[in-house]
């Protein structure tokens, strides 16, 4: 009978390039900025690394197919390099493989690295481009904002609720996270915004304005991970742990099946059901300390808090309203600014929240730190559409917490 | 044999643009055009084009007959989208008629409409049939023409048999002559026109006496027993005065719908036609003229089964569906008439592969989903394992038709994000009501509208992207408001 992931791999050390618009940096530019600060978190030599798995999400717009792009660029030792693609679960995948490695006993050091070189395409968002031969020819002509917006006009029908009390809701996310940004020097977006400009913005995809939605980067994010013996034999205390590793991939029910109503993630739900159990959390309102969650849109953000299990069904937008999720609150949600503000270099997210909750549950988040220790973080990636997509939950915290 | 009409539908697209913004727009370069600035003209949306078109008008006509036993269909249009992919075949496969049934594309001059009728009628007459007569016409017409402002766009559709039907034809005649009072050549992508009093007094007056007078003799009728005279020419008083020559009652000849719609090339004898038969009464007498190098002539008598046969709109009901449109730059940026930017995101490759499109052509084209065998459950697309989580039975899908199922629609956005011909993109999930649902495509929506959850939609085929680089363009069904007026209707 598995038992679980929980407290069978420890994190070594992670990194974290400065989000944005990199323009004079190549893949391998970001990447190796990661790596450094991981590799000399970590404190070990490179050729400790037996494995590493590489997530890159639209590899055709900047370094191209395979493990060999982060081989290449880190001088790995031949080892093997997996490359993962899960549309924006693709870092917590990586992550996934790693761990894995490691709690398997294959190797004892593992590195996940995630990267997204996005900035070359010409235009703002995310590149147009096919997908697929078949799916071209019925899918809908969608962007990803046009997707997510639909759970807007889904969320209001099931809930009864007026637009312009989600629309606030939604603002609040956005305002907070901004607030959040501005204290993170590794931030894309460092600007605080109120409450009026949010409402006032220009319309992307109805009801989401310029500032739902949030931008694509370029980045890098990594981590370094071993059995927390290692860890401990390196000299490391103060260990923070994988407590769960949960994913939920749609079968086509969402987009086929009229059993669902539009107005939120099954895939979060299952996924966070998963991950809790094998936490060994059963209240996660009150025993979560921090929450990563993938804030692609505003909306999304709010429904997720509904979708984890952490808001009443219905309840998002008081609790958001209420300032439960900011950074003074009960629950601070995106500290560290989130894909809003933080930036969404799409391989590089997953880890890129795991990297906040590492450095919170060290106390080294500086100006944005929770005053309250952090014991329990979870992170959260959506990959796709609200019909049809990839949902990771990883939960990290203290050792034995 | 006798032959008749068994059924009859059209098609208008909703978008009326008011001519007198056209005429004041290029009154610069030619003040004389404000003659022409009074009324309306249909325009297709970005996605429409003839064969959209006809299949509308094809799904108004055979709405109340079903589409069962027919043996042709005959497409007809001056504007065909390919110049060498059978047109035609597309609205087969739209209409899940592929298979058995004949197709043939007729082109090549304004008759091709009247003249696809008449082989139509010879085939019901000589036992063949029914056959499915569809004419689209999307005219591209230059900034500041006179076409500009009296042409429409249009379509219409006429299921013919062995029988007297709806409206038993009397008689036919043709005359052919290499009359060109307009034409385009061979690549060239607007008409060049002659003068128009010569058309009037050369064309008009002589020829189409000689196709009429001797379809009036082949169905034994005087002229001046004819009730409804179906002239298509845009031209101020031509059907009076054709009339006149001919003998035709003056009271006898119809509108030519160049107030509300304009002249629709090749398919307007038929939108006529289509017309005059939703306003007959069993016993009168239809007389429909298609000009071009010649002149055909058809007449027609109505039954008494007229009276219980209905498209589904028609062109009557679809006349009355309109918005009143006065966004002339916007006419001619989708029509590429004015180089629009369209941006970086345009640039995307929107190659079709031709194997894929094949296999998966009643998926696309048809909207053929699957509905299980074991469950019964409706799903789109189909596939090897059905979608009911209840289920999941393997290798039980059967095909299911979705175009003419009714829909709601769950959830939406109009997107200004992703590249579109015209933004926003509207699109969102519809569920069908007896099972299924897709995330979809939407069109005909006016922007401004706010749709509710639970809106009834209707499907409709459309051109879903148009690869500009290879001159090909992908067809897929969208979504569209049943509504018939929606906010902001200046109607």
């Amino acid at each position: 009978m598995a038992t679980g992931i929980r407290d069978r791999v420890a994190i070594l050390g992670m990194g974290c390039s400065k989000f944005g618009e990199r323009w004079n940096d190549d893949a391998e530019d970001l990447m190796h900025e990661a790596f450094g600060e991981a590799l000399a978190d970590a404190g070990v030599e490179k050729d400790r690394i037996e494995a590493a798995w590489l997530a890159t999400a639209i590899e055709e717009q900047h370094a191209g197919k395979s493990g060999l792009p982060l081989a290449i660029a880190l001088r790995l030792p031949y080892i093997p390099v997996t490359r993962v693609e899960n549309y924006c679960a693709s870092g917590s995948e990586a992550f996934r493989g790693a761990v894995y490695a490691v709690a398997s006993g294959a190797c004892d050091v593992a590195l996940a690295l995630g990267v997204e070189k996005l900035k070359d395409t010409g235009y703002g968002g995310l590149p147009q481009r096919s997908r697929g031969t078949v799916n071209d020819m019925y899918w809908a002509n969608f962007s990803a904002p046009g997707a997510f917006a639909q759970l807007a006009s889904a969320y209001r029908a099931r809930h009864g609720l007026p637009a312009q009390d989600l629309k606030r809701a939604m603002a609040h996310v956005s305002v907070k996270s901004h607030d959040n940004g501005s204290k993170n020097p590794k931030a894309h977006l460092r600007n605080r915004i109120d409450e009026a400009r949010v409402l006032n913005a220009p319309v992307v995809a109805e009801p989401l304005g310029l500032f739902d939605c949030c931008g694509v980067s370029d980045g890098a994010a990594c981590a370094v991970v071993a059995t927390p013996a290692i860890a401990r034999a390196l000299g490391k205390t103060d260990l923070v742990t994988v407590k769960a590793l949960q994913l939920s991939v749609s079968n086509g029910t969402e987009a086929q099946h009229n059993s669902w109503d539009g107005s939120h993630l099954m895939t979060t739900r299952k996924a966070s059901e998963r991950a809790y159990k094998e936490a060994g959390i059963t209240s996660p309102r009150e025993e979560l300390s921090l929450l990563e969650v993938h804030d692609c849109f505003s909306i999304t953000e709010l429904i997720t808090m509904e979708d984890l299990h952490i808001s009443p069904e219905g309840g998002a937008v008081k609790d958001v309203m209420d300032g439960f999720f900011d950074a003074g609150g009960p629950l601070p949600c995106q500290i560290d600014g989130g894909l809003k503000c933080f930036g969404h270099p799409i391989g590089a997210s997953g880890l890129r929240m795991i990297y906040e909750m590492y450095l919170q549950m060290l106390g080294r988040a500086g100006e944005r730190q929770r005053e309250k220790e952090p014991v329990m973080g979870l992170t959260h990636n959506l990959g796709g559409f609200p019909h049809q997509n990839v949902c990771s939950v990883v939960i990290v915290g203290r050792e034995r917490a | 044999m006798s032959a008749g009409i068994l059924a009859f539908g059209g098609y208008v697209p909703r978008l009326r643009l008011q001519r007198r913004v056209i005429a004041e727009a290029n009154a610069w370069f030619n003040p004389a055009l404000m003659g022409l600035g009074k009324g309306e003209r249909a325009i297709a949306n970005w996605d429409e084009d003839a064969v959209t078109m006809a299949v509308e008008a094809a799904r108004d006509c055979l709405a109340s007959s079903g589409r069962e036993g027919i043996s042709h269909l005959f497409l007809a249009s001056t504007t065909f989208p390919f110049q060498d992919r059978q047109n035609a075949g597309i609205v087969a496969e739209a209409l899940r008629l592929a298979g058995a049934v004949g197709t043939l594309d007729v082109a090549g001059s304004q008759r091709a409409g009247t003249s696809a009728l008449i082989t139509a009628c010879e085939i019901a007459g000589g036992r063949g049939g029914p056959v499915l007569v569809a004419s689209g016409e999307k005219r591209r017409t230059k900034a500041a023409s006179p076409l500009e402002l009296t042409t429409g766009d249009a379509a219409a559709a006429i299921l013919v048999g062995a029988g007297e039907g709806v409206a038993k034809l009397l008689g036919h005649a043709t005359y052919s002559t290499d009359f060109v009072d307009h034409y385009r050549g061979q690549d060239e992508p607007f008409d060049y026109v002659w003068e128009e009093r010569w058309v009037r007094d050369e064309g008009f007056m002589k020829i189409v006496p000689e196709a009429v007078d001797r379809a009036l003799a082949a169905a034994r009728l005087d002229a001046g027993a004819v009730d409804h005279f179906c002239f298509p020419s845009p031209m101020r008083r031509a059907g009076a005065g054709v009339a006149a020559r001919i003998g035709l009652p003056e009271r006898s000849v119809r509108d030519n719908l160049q107030g509300t719609c304009g002249e629709a090339g090749a398919a307007h004898p038929l939108v006529m036609l289509a017309h005059a038969l939703e306003a007959a009464s069993a016993g009168e007498k239809i007389l429909v003229a298609g000009f071009g190098q010649g002149c055909d002539a058809l007449v027609f008598e109505a039954t008494a089964a007229l009276a219980d046969e209905k498209p589904e709109r028609g062109i009557s009901g679809y006349l009355r569906r309109r918005r009143a449109d006065t966004d002339y730059h916007r006419y001619l940026g989708v029509n590429g008439l004015v180089a629009i930017e369209h941006g970086l995101r345009s640039e995307v490759d929107r190659q079709t592969g031709l194997t894929t499109l094949y296999r998966n052509r009643e998926m696309v084209l048809g909207l053929v989903g699957g509905k299980c065998s074991k469950c019964g459950t409706l799903q789109f697309p189909k596939s090897n394992v059905c979608v009911n989580p209840n289920c999941h039975a393997p290798d039980t899908q059967e095909d299911h038709p979705f175009s003419e199922m009714p829909a709601t629609m769950r959830s939406y956005t109009a997107d200004r994000l992703t590249y579109s011909v015209a933004p926003p993109a509207y699109y969102g999930m519809v569920q069908f009501e007896e099972g299924g649902r897709a995330m979809i495509d939407f069109t005909d929506v006016d922007p401004g509208t706010e749709l509710g959850v639970g809106e009834p939609m209707r499907m409709v085929f459309r051109v879903k992207d148009y690869d500009t680089r290879r001159g090909f363009r992908r067809y897929f069904w969208k979504a569209a408001p049943c509504r018939e007026s929606m906010d902001g209707d200046a109607a």
